[in-house]
């Protein structure tokens, strides 16, 4: 009985001060460090923390589609709950993917939004696609139909995922900047990389750390609820 | 401050608001659990006297 929050603990507590630990260094290594970009100038930091926000929204939703593939697979309630708080913890990176990328947008194009640009748009449509999961969730009574709807649903949305990040490289107008080149050298330097791998890896163990948060939390509810019915 | 430079303290800024609220989500979640564990503690505590009381009625015959 007692090993269930304990197996939780440990993991939390490393990944909490990973988060820290890194964003704290990413973001000054972005401030002082960084050397400014020759095209963007100042306004190119805005990508240390833009760029591992968005990396880490497409990461918690694959995650979520990983869980409800499992799910799918074993019948097991436990995925259906992981595969849920994924989702939950994409859709809050995807909320601050979406702020961070107007402002940007905002810096550098003069327009908090552009409907021309299907990098943009194809993003929104991911993050709208999953918002409706949890319409799509709390519509329906708990138990098995909602776990394998939702399930499948979250599959469906992992479709979603290689198409939005590709879009950034086959934008036909190219004024969404590609981070990564297939040469490092050709448009970030080595200062500009280390830091940007830093912010991603931070910003990684930071939704590991929530996600691990919040399915303990969601677990701790079920437990309640379940002792309150025994009790009743 | 240049317009660059305040959208760009703007973006990190969004971050660690969306942080902090994070936390205080979890703060009063964290309340509604000790409030609920209090609940189920008492219920306990009266279904455990309700169960001696019975006990102590069967002991005496």
């Amino acid at each position: 009985m007692a090993r269930g929050p304990m197996r939780t603990r440990s993991p939390n507590i490393i990944l909490s001060a990973a988060a820290c630990a890194l964003l704290v260094a990413g973001i000054a290594l972005a401030i002082f460090w960084a050397p400014e970009d020759v095209d963007q100038g100042f306004s190119q930091k805005i990508f240390y923390i833009h760029v591992p926000i968005a990396l880490t929204a497409y990461a918690c939703f694959a995650w979520g589609a990983w869980k409800a593939l499992r799910h799918l697979w074993a019948r097991d309630e436990r995925y259906d709950l992981e595969s849920y708080t994924a989702l939950h913890i994409g859709t809050i990176f995807g909320v601050l993917t979406l702020v961070t990328g107007s402002i940007w947008a905002r810096i550098s194009w003069g327009v908090w939004w552009s409907w021309s640009e299907r990098q943009l748009v194809l993003f929104l449509i991911l993050f709208l696609f999953y918002s409706a999961y949890f319409m799509l969730r709390y519509s329906i009574e708990p138990g098995p139909l909602r776990a394998n709807l939702g399930a499948v649903y979250a599959l469906f949305g992992v479709v979603l995922i290689p198409i939005s990040f590709l879009a950034i490289r086959l934008a036909e107008r190219f004024i969404h900047p590609v981070v990564f080149n297939r040469k490092v050298g050709d448009n970030l330097s080595t200062a500009q990389l280390s830091t940007l791998l830093i912010s991603i890896v931070g910003m990684l163990a930071l939704a590991g750390a929530l996600y691990l948060n919040e399915l303990a939390g969601k677990r701790l509810d079920v437990r309640l609820r379940e002792l309150r019915e025994l009790l009743a | 401050m240049t317009t660059a430079e305040k959208y760009i303290a703007a973006a990190y800024g969004v971050f660690v608001v969306a942080l902090l609220l994070y936390v205080a989500i979890i703060a009063l979640k964290l309340a509604r659990f000790e409030r609920d564990v209090a609940e189920l503690e008492e219920l306990a505590r009266a279904r455990l006297s309700e169960r001696e009381a019975e006990l102590e009625e069967v002991r005496r015959g």
